[in-house]
């Protein structure tokens, strides 16, 4: 492989403080210094005018489907979405079937992810046998095995003392233990946020208190055990105040925020659309205001997509019927880049923080920055570029997405994995 | 004016044009309830098709028979003879309808929103017959109509919504039917069935019933279901009827020309005392009747006949 020279990108690593014009050289899969002339001279070149170069993309969120979902995504067409949004580096969510509860089902991703996969990408494994809430999964085994964290995401561990059982064990591992925060009790055959527009419409409305009450548990939790525990898909302006106040008084949380409850609010469901039916749910727009601030302050500490495929069959449904949730890989960075940097005006080096550095560390993969010696996952993405997404046209498997037919601004244009360029102007290389 | 709307989904979306179209257009089709010959050409060669998924016997009955008397053939499938039970969508159940020519879908269906989604796949008129919580447009339709055949106009008059709103459809069609007309509405019931968001549609909520039974000139019950007991809502139906229901003590605070109305199905000796029921102040059969002109109207216009003329005094 030769080595690679991206020259005249504006290169930002937040890892290093680094936001200026400048080159990378990447070579035997490394970040690396600056080589000599005749090096230089046998370098591939890419051209990064008018470029941003940064860190390859992270995400803490994504469910591939694979193994047992396959008709709406696979790790293969998966890690191809992430690619093409650029992300280097993906953690998956154990939600398959059967779901990755045991060491073994945690070996077969790893297999298939070495086949398939064009983007780093790392299992997570249950925290209960079956996903079902009643008695803890092997989660020594499933350490050894592999996953970066534990998580019944898609579901939410009900029992505070199986919760509380499940951190103290887990932080002898130190793996951080993610949750999606949802006290079923209050949201039976929940849609929607509750509100003015669930009444409006006529759905069941999910209660931001639903969420903000296991938030306040899983706080309680953490504090009381010292145990790591990572909250997903923050969707409540309390649930943000909650963590704000933790984080204050020295609580170990972290708390990720998702491109389209930043982007989106319940108001979009008017129409009945199923491309904005998720889980947590879009909620109001003081929600969405205080999510945007919890990433400001750093209540909230890094942005994942909660790529979710379905089919477009699952999808053309009534809304009551269709499942939860929207794709996120291909559509992250406009997006973001849209709310948060010309919106919100956050820094762009910001932005590429909450993308990059932030979420590895989460997790504890030596990923998301530009450092020498840092692996070459490299994302070159023109912060301008105007294009228009058409799902059925991108890489994943399925094209659940509001954006869908859109047109974004901002746009990834090469995907560079381990010095490999495996994403290019639309088309996967690896 | 003349008619242009295909479906019939919501009364939310209706002009106060369009309400009172239909309001003049079912008065005209209610004279011809009473002559001999009780049937009308107007929908002849028309085939309707009602797509109940939802059980419900007033209703369908009344588009059954306002279909008929408007001359159109019409077949009404059920949940349970339809394809639903062995997993066809309702996307592929509808397609059918279509490949099968009929030309307008009248359909019930648990899920809010179902026949906004419908009338986007098809190309023939869907008419909203009840969809979850959502609306149930031509019970909003008729309930007014019966409101304005004893009232006049409603611009101002005071209406009582009394019950689980909460998951009531035929309160959402009546809010909107009911503001878009001007009037002045209130609903009652336990907080837990009467949240506030409610007010966001242009009416009050109270939980005071005398405060809100003084002078009113209409009280609109509605069905109390014993689920929502199950699911906390509120604690038996014996203090529901305590608290709630409506009785002669209560009915004395109304209006002296107040009438007392409900959709149906009843629950006797619950959400009303019996005697009130079939009491003459009680309008509950003339608003069944009634449903059969307002659902011819509907028919009508959305198969694409035109509207009576609106009298500037209605």
């Amino acid at each position: 492989m030769p080595a690679l020279w991206i020259q005249n990108a504006r290169v930002i690593d937040p890892a290093s403080r680094r936001d200026a014009p400048g080159d990378l050289f990447l070579d035997q899969g490394r970040i690396v210094a600056p080589p000599s002339a005749a090096a230089r001279k046998r370098a591939r070149r890419i051209d990064a005018r008018g470029l941003v170069a940064c860190p390859g993309l992270v995400d803490v969120h994504v469910h591939f489907r694979e193994p047992g979902q396959t008709h709406k995504e696979t790790i293969a067409t998966g890690s191809r979405a992430a690619a093409a949004g650029g992300f280097t580096t993906v953690v998956c969510m154990p939600n398959t079937s059967p779901v990755a509860d045991n060491s073994g089902t945690i070996q077969l991703m790893k297999d298939v992810i070495a086949r398939d996969a064009v983007v780093r990408v790392h299992p997570t494994g249950c925290i209960t046998v079956g996903m079902k809430g009643q008695a803890l999964a092997p989660i020594g085994s499933l350490k050894r095995a592999g996953v970066v964290a534990i998580t019944d995401d898609g579901e939410c561990v009900q029992s505070n003392d199986l919760m509380r059982r499940a951190v103290e064990y887990a932080r002898m591992f130190s793996l951080p233990v993610m949750d999606h925060c949802q006290d079923y009790s209050m949201t039976q055959g929940a849609v929607m946020n509750e509100g003015v527009v669930s009444t409006r419409l006529g759905l069941r409305g999910w209660p931001h208190a639903a969420e903000d009450i296991i938030v306040a548990r899983n706080i309680i939790l953490a504090e009381q055990t010292g145990a790591h525990i990572h909250l997903q898909h923050i969707s409540s302006r309390y649930s943000v105040d909650h963590i704000r106040r933790a984080k204050a008084r020295g609580v170990r949380v972290t708390a990720e925020a998702t491109p389209h409850h930043l982007a989106l609010t319940e108001e979009a469901l008017a129409g009945y659309d199923t491309h904005f039916k998720m889980n947590p749910p879009l909620r109001t727009e003081a929600d969405r205001q205080a999510l945007i601030a919890g990433l400001r302050d750093g209540t909230l500490d890094i942005i994942a997509t909660d790529h979710a495929p379905h089919t477009d069959y699952e999808k053309d449904k009534e809304f009551d019927y269709a499942p939860n949730g929207i794709l996120g890989l291909e559509t992250a960075l406009p997006v973001c880049l849209d709310v948060l940097v010309r919106q919100a005006r956050f820094k762009l080096s910001r932005v590429v923080d909450l993308m990059t550095r932030r979420p590895a560390a989460i997790v504890d993969l030596p990923a998301g920055t530009l450092a020498e010696g840092a692996a070459a996952d490299v994302c070159l993405f023109d912060p301008e570029e105007k294009w228009r997404y058409d799902a059925k046209a991108g890489q994943s498997k399925s094209s659940n997405s509001p954006w869908s037919g859109r047109d974004l601004r901002g746009r990834v244009r090469t995907t560079i994995v381990g010095g490999k360029v495996v994403y290019t102007d639309g088309r996967i290389t690896a | 004016m003349s008619w242009q709307r295909r479906h019939l989904l919501t009364v939310e979306e209706l002009t106060l044009t369009e309400l009172e179209q239909i309001h003049a257009t079912a008065a005209a089709f209610k004279r011809t309830l009473s002559r001999n010959m009780r049937k009308v050409p107007a929908l002849r060669g028309k085939t309707i098709v009602n797509l109940f998924l939802e059980p419900s016997t007033r209703t369908r009955m009344a588009f059954e028979m306002a279909a008929k008397r408007l001359s159109a053939d019409v077949i009404s499938l059920d949940g349970a003879s339809s394809s639903a039970t062995k997993g066809e969508t309702l996307r592929d159940t509808a397609e059918n309808i279509q490949a099968l020519q009929a030309d307008m879908i009248v359909i019930r269906h648990a899920a809010a929103g179902s026949p906004l989604y419908l009338s986007r796949l098809l190309d023939i008129p869907v008419i909203n017959a009840g969809d979850g919580a959502h609306e149930h447009p031509t019970q909003g339709l008729l309930d007014t109509f019966t409101m304005k055949e004893h009232l006049g106009s409603l611009r101002g008059r005071k209406v009582v919504i009394l019950g689980d709103i909460l998951f009531s459809r035929v309160a959402r069609s009546n809010i909107h039917a009911l503001t878009k007309l001007g009037a002045d509405v209130t609903l009652v019931g336990p907080s837990t069935l009467v949240p506030p968001w409610f007010t966001h549609l242009g009416v009050k909520v109270s939980h005071d019933l005398r405060g809100a039974l003084a002078d009113a000139e209409v009280v609109m019950l509605l069905r109390i279901q014993h689920e929502r007991q199950a699911a906390g809502h509120f604690p038996s139906l014996g203090e529901y009827t305590g608290m709630f229901g409506l009785n002669k003590t209560r009915a004395s605070w109304l209006n002296p020309k107040a009438i007392i109305m409900h959709p149906g199905p009843i629950n006797r000796g619950v959400e009303i005392d019996s005697e009130l029921a079939d009491g003459e102040r009680s309008v509950i059969l003339e608003q069944v009747t009634n449903g059969i002109a307002v659902r011819m109207a509907v028919l009508y216009l959305c198969a694409g006949g035109q509207p009576e003329q609106v009298s500037p005094v209605a």
